[in-house]
């Protein structure tokens, strides 16, 4: 079949916008009156708020607006896990945390209010680390605990084959732990929310997400516009805000970002800046700065994996057993979701006919993690491939080899028991190999993804 | 002394969220004048959803894809799609690209039937026209026929579709699901340089072969594996926000802080592109959008490892923990 698109370098749609400095970006719009936001952010890991007097920031010169906790309709938010607050109106759990906002008629203004007001913070002692955390005397994150329950377990268990079963017939074990840190996203532009209100009560947020459906739900029940059929099919699908089916009063304005890399999928500036127009009847723009992007918003989380492996002097790999702790941060965000997906792919694209991989969501007073490209696959990947070179040179088996060994194939299962098909592992080697002219062994050379034989 | 070794990383990659549940709509518009406007939630990040979109519409409406708008702006006219993540866009938006320009083309059919004296299930969409299959003298021009059925037919030429998964949950015991749409799959080599005496470590060579389905726009797609390598060997060699994890101390406050590969540090390059089809994909593609900066990072670790003989299991592999491994090496090594 011939095709005249498909399958063609055709130019970038709109690539000379953005290579002449023409495309608009949030920063690009101007609406006249508009008023420049900037949040009280908690100046301690963990705390309880005893005194917030905003009295002498109201009265300051210039300043049309300050919110707290008090003006948010509805100051629960998240996406599975409805645990994080817009302004924390009691505990603050960490560095960063906003507690308040002010709205200005410029920044200069705004920032000086800021410093008038009261803040009066009790100190607690913090935990950062997630070892730690999970000692049952340690200082507590969120009163239900610092360990996600996912059901009556502390961790997500998928499991397929009997894992004792595999270590029994193996003749090595080879156990390693491995650490992945924490990244920031580092676009070129920084959090940015302008929210406009328009006539018949409608509010416009300008903003640089990288789900425009995804966020208005979120925050549609903030502001209390939540409707109950919406809340009750999102109850169901034990999404608390995957997508928006029904109508609101608020419409989002986007679809072109400045560089996101999983890093434009919380609210970030959007709530704050909407409540604020709210609150002023004005124009209300929140842009992050560089500072505030590298400390607070939300980044990779720090993955501790430890694989113990049960494998045959030949190389096979009989048993994989993998325990992974997820450093979420002080709320739960998208951990639930993202340990799920690590649960899924961390053993690697491997043939592994005995399996158990259990993760862990740990809090910790530190700024919450969130989406990333890669998104709890990246860690899995790393701490597995580097696990196999490991086994390759325990064994003396060549890296390639140790991998042919053990490729997936079609008709095998993931450790969720899903029967896999279109595969293509072995085959992506074999063409890296001769891409490189690296020799590899006429066994290999000639093998498939086709169903391997029972 | 310079060490230069070797390190190899496979990977796979889901499409879609991971258990379902998402989907994404759109629409597609017939204007008189034959071009076309493809409206649809979709956020472009740069990934290239607003430029291989139209090109998947305009392969199905047989029109140039110079001639199709990208219309993505808001979500009062632009219709649901759930974002720009999990490698969803190609795949998901794509579908209902396919389904919305299948809906309106079947449409234009319809309305020029009668003209061209055939059935509308024998005719095609090629070159800018509604022609009779097999007999390509007979053929109306798209914008003649939309323009029919605007001010005669009074029939708006507009095409719906939506594409999504249905949601699977893991088994509470077992973690049983379905949880993917279709998987990618990936294999990279990386060559490093290590300086025994300074500990820094460079990447020199990254090569790899994806397998993309299909490439709709295969130079777009050979720039996001080449954008992920950078990424990933980035994780590897220098990025840490927790630079003494777990202490929030000492966290980087800008960017002249926080150590980010620049297009200095950009390795030579090579990629491969192999298609093996996803069933359900659009013309077979799969998405490769974050896969891309995976293998990257082990395969660095590995490669060290060929280089010098150490181990470095806590990314990124800094001066300072190759000049340790290197001194821990030689004290075991007495």
């Amino acid at each position: 079949m011939t095709f005249k698109s498909i399958g063609k370098s055709k130019p970038r749609y709109n690539g000379l916008d953005h290579v002449t400095g023409q495309a608009q970006y949030v920063d690009d719009i101007f609406i006249p009156g508009t008023l420049a936001v900037k949040a009280l952010r908690s100046p301690v890991h963990k705390g309880i708020i005893r005194k917030l007097d905003t009295s002498r920031a109201e009265k300051f010169p210039g300043v049309k607006g300050v919110i707290t906790a008090a003006d948010v309709p509805c100051n629960t938010y998240g996406y599975l896990t409805l645990d994080q607050a817009v302004l924390a109106d009691k505990a603050v759990r960490y560095m960063g945390e906003p507690i308040a906002a002010v709205a200005a008629d410029n920044l200069e203004a705004a920032n000086e209010a800021l410093d008038l007001i009261t803040l009066e913070i009790e100190q607690e002692t913090p935990v950062f680390d997630p070892l730690e955390a999970m000692k049952p005397d340690a200082p507590k994150v969120r009163p239900e605990g610092n360990v996600l329950m996912v059901g009556n377990r502390p961790y997500r268990l998928v499991f397929n084959g009997d894992i004792e079963k595999g270590f029994a017939q193996a003749d090595e074990i080879i156990e390693n732990t491995f650490f992945f840190p924490s990244q920031e996203h580092a676009p070129i532009e920084t959090q940015v929310s302008l929210a406009v209100p328009e006539k018949d009560s409608r509010l416009t947020i300008y903003t640089v997400t990288q789900g425009m459906y995804f966020l208005l739900r979120q925050l549609q029940r903030i502001l209390g516009q939540g409707d109950d059929l919406t809340n009750r099919w999102s109850e169901r699908m034990q999404y608390a805000s995957r997508g928006h089916l029904g109508f609101c009063d608020i419409k989002y304005v986007g679809g072109n970002v400045g560089g996101a890399f999983g890093g434009k999928t919380e609210l970030h500036a959007d709530a704050i800046a909407a409540l604020m127009a709210l609150k002023t009847g004005r124009p209300c723009k929140w842009r992050w700065t560089r500072e505030e992007e590298m400390l607070y918003s939300a980044r990779h989380s720090p993955w501790r994996m430890t694989f113990k492996d049960g494998v045959t002097k030949d190389g096979r790999i009989v048993a994989r057993k993998v325990f992974s702790i997820h450093d979420a941060g002080a709320y739960t965000g998208l951990s639930s979701y993202v340990v799920d997906k690590h649960a899924f792919y961390v053993a690697g694209p491997y043939y592994l006919p005995n399996v158990e991989v259990k993760c862990a969501v740990v809090y910790t007073n530190k700024v919450p993690t969130g989406a990333i490209r890669g998104f709890g696959v990246t860690p899995g990947t790393y701490a597995c491939e580097i696990q196999m070179n490991m086994i390759a040179e325990k064994l003396r088996i060549d890296p390639w080899e140790i991998r042919f060994i053990n490729a997936i194939r079609n008709g095998d299962q993931l450790a969720t028991r899903t029967k896999l098909e279109s595969v293509y592992l072995i085959e992506t080697m074999q063409k890296l190999a001769e891409a490189l002219n690296h020799p590899i062994d006429k066994k290999y050379a000639s093998l498939t993804s086709a169903p391997r034989e029972a | 002394m310079k060490k230069r070794g070797k390190g190899l990383a496979v990977a796979f990659y889901p499409t879609g969220m991971g258990g379902g549940g998402d989907f994404t709509n759109a629409i597609v518009k017939i204007k008189p004048d034959g071009t076309a406007d493809l409206i649809i939630g979709t956020v472009e990040l740069g990934q290239g959803a607003c430029t291989v979109l139209p090109q998947m519409a305009a392969e199905i409406l047989g029109i140039e894809y110079e001639q199709v708008k990208f219309i993505n702006d808001n979500t009062d006219s632009c219709p649901i799609c759930f974002g720009s993540f999990a490698s969803r866009v190609t795949y998901f938006a794509g579908n209902a690209v396919i389904k919305a320009a299948t809906n309106a083309r079947q449409k234009l059919f319809e309305i020029a039937a009668p003209d061209l004296g055939a059935a509308p299930e024998d005719l095609e969409a090629v070159d800018g026209t509604i022609r009779v299959k097999n007999s390509p003298e007979k053929a109306l021009p798209i914008g003649q026929v939309a323009t029919k059925g605007l001010y005669e037919k009074h029939e708006f030429v507009v095409g719906t579709g939506s594409f999504g998964r249905p949601r699977s949950f893991p088994d509470p015991e077992t973690g049983a699901c379905d949880p993917l749409a279709t998987l990618a799959w990936a294999s990279v080599q990386i060559e490093v340089e290590v300086d025994t005496e300074t500990g820094v470590v460079t990447v020199i060579d990254s090569r790899s072969v994806y397998d993309v389905g299909k490439a709709i726009n295969p130079e777009m797609a050979k720039l996001q594996v080449e954008g992920g390598a950078i990424m990933g060997m980035s994780w590897a060699t220098l990025e840490n926000l927790y630079p003494f994890y777990p202490s929030p101390k000492f966290q980087p406050r800008s960017l002249g802080q926080y150590m980010i590969a620049t297009t200095m540090d950009i390795p030579h390059i090579e990629t491969t592109m192999v298609e093996c089809p996803s069933p359900v994909g659009p013309w077979g593609a799969k998405g490769i959008g974050e896969m891309t900066a995976n293998p990257p990072s082990p395969a660095v670790v590995n490669a060290v490892h060929d280089a010098i003989g150490v181990w470095i299991t806590d990314i990124p592999i800094t001066p300072e923990k190759v000049l340790r491994a290197l001194e821990e090496k030689e004290k075991a090594g007495n």
